[in-house]
């Protein structure tokens, strides 16, 4: 297993967002998890990478102890533990949250150089690669300001490739783009689970969802309502709300 | 008094109007990121007392503060600090800015978009890089129009200095234009002013040239 999050609770305040979620994901496997807004989406995976603290459960990356629960009360690993767990995942984020002074090679260099201490050249060549295979070979010099969303997206996903992640999260990272830049984004997700990339996948791309995952999880009020093989999930939904929820989708 | 000594008397004045003008830069500055640091504290007295502090900066006139701390050491403690004006100068100037800097750089701080924070995290940067490498650079861009409007409104402000006869320019006018009842000296005080603000706002314009490469 590389993640697993068990008895998840949070809430903010009064409103309980997450109520005893569990989040297993093998090695290779691609989940996209979909679901109305506000179901807690994003808030599952902004607590999967320590943005946001839990409130119960527990979770481990490849087996280190990241956060569990004893008698109700969360205990987090220590600074040094939890930077180590860090390097496991990387965060797609829906609004890309690139670095805008600097060039593009530099955003998907500088976290290699700067926070795994490793050897410049080497970063480059491998950094150059990504690039290439994100079909923006030639803008390794240009500033994000200076991209479509749909190229910045790609390079948001150098970044994080660049670090070489066990696990990869994204989240809803198409819903800033108009739909040609989606697909080219889409292109590249699809491209990373053939290459059997671990990825948890939030996002409204249902029919993306269907042909590129190989589970996906429907939340809703802050629990799991189903999960299982896309096309039983889809094609054959076995609970009320996810009915209802697709077909308003379909409509 | 010919002409080219009344240049020549306030040239002088001119000298220590720029001493006073890049010393409080060179201070209040930095002094301004430690203030904006300690109002953002999260130890409560510190946050408090640093709010006070830059309110009564802000809220009062700076040449009542000049005279505060000229005087203000013999009258509230019998301390007499000698004849020397320019420490009272220097701590009123760079305490008073400071106050203004800090609020300057905590606007710059509160605009930026929480998602720099959270992608740096995220990458594994400490919080000292991501203050460094990722934060300040883009508060730096997003402040210097603000920085420029003081600089500006500094270079006028040394004129305040004159209340305790501190030889700079504008006091040096006063004193040759009531000796030789003429107005000349204050045209060459403004003319100075003028130029002097000319140059800051064409190096701060190269400054923020050099950082339009990105948005
Ligand atoms: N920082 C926060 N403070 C308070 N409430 C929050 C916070 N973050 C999220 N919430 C609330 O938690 C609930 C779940 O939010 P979340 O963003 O996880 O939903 P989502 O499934 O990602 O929705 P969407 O599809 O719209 O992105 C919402 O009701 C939201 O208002
Ligand atoms: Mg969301």
């Amino acid at each position: 297993m590389v993640l697993e999050m068990t008895n998840i609770r949070k809430h903010f305040g009064d409103l309980e967002v997450l109520k005893d979620i569990e989040l297993k994901v093998d090695n290779g496997e691609v989940v996209s998890i979909i679901g109305p807004s506000g179901s807690g989406k994003s808030t599952l995976l902004r607590c999967a990478t320590f943005l946001e603290r839990i409130d119960g459960g527990e979770i481990k990356y490849l087996d280190k102890t990241a956060a569990s629960t004893k008698d109700n009360t969360v205990v987090y690993a220590g600074k040094k533990q939890l930077k180590e767990i860090k390097k496991s995942f990387g965060l797609v984020f829906q609004q890309f949250n690139l670095f805008p002074h600097y060039s593009v090679l530099k955003n998907v260099m500088d976290a290699p150089v700067s926070v795994l201490g490793r050897n410049k050249d080497e970063v480059e060549k491998e950094a150059r690669e990504l690039l290439d295979k994100m079909g923006l070979r030639d803008k390794a010099d240009s500033y994000p300001c200076e991209l479509s969303g749909g190229q910045q997206q790609r390079v948001a996903i150098a970044r994080a490739l660049a670090m070489k992640p066990d696990i990869l999260f994204f989240d809803e990272p198409t819903s800033a783009l108009d739909p040609e830049l989606t697909l080219e984004v889409l292109r590249i997700i699809k491209q990373l689970a053939e290459e059997k990339m671990t990825m948890v996948i939030v996002t409204h791309e249902m029919s993306f969802a269907r042909a590129v995952s190989n589970r996906v999880i429907f939340m809703d009020g802050g629990y799991i309502v189903e999960q299982g093989d896309p096309e039983e999930v889809f094609g054959n939904p076995k609970q009320e709300r996810t009915k209802q929820f697709l077909k308003n989708y379909e409509g | 008094m010919t002409f080219s000594t009344m240049l020549l008397t306030m040239g002088e004045g001119m000298l220590l109007t720029i001493l006073l003008f890049a010393l409080t830069l060179i201070g209040s500055m930095p002094l301004g990121m430690v203030v904006m640091f300690m109002e953002k504290s999260r130890i409560k007295p510190i946050a408090w007392l640093t709010k006070v502090y830059i309110a009564i900066m802000r809220g009062t006139p700076l040449m009542l503060q000049l005279l505060v701390w000229r005087f203000g050491p013999y009258y509230l403690f019998g301390i007499s600090i000698g004849s020397a004006k320019l420490p009272a100068l220097l701590i009123g100037f760079i305490l008073n800015y400071a106050a203004y800097f800090a609020e300057i750089y905590r606007s710059g701080m509160d605009s930026m978009p929480v998602g720099q924070y959270e992608a740096a995290g995220i990458l594994g940067y400490t919080k000292i890089q991501t203050f460094f490498k990722i934060i300040l650079p883009q508060v730096i861009k997003r402040v210097l129009p603000s920085v420029t409007n003081e600089v500006i409104t500094l270079v006028k402000d040394t004129s305040l200095a004159s209340v305790l006869a501190y030889a700079e320019v504008f006091s040096i006018a006063k004193q040759i234009s009531a000796s030789q009842t003429s107005f000349i000296p204050f045209v060459i005080a403004g003319v100075f002013y003028f130029v002097a603000n000319f140059i800051v706002a064409f190096i701060m314009e190269r400054i923020e040239k050099s950082m339009q490469y990105y948005k």
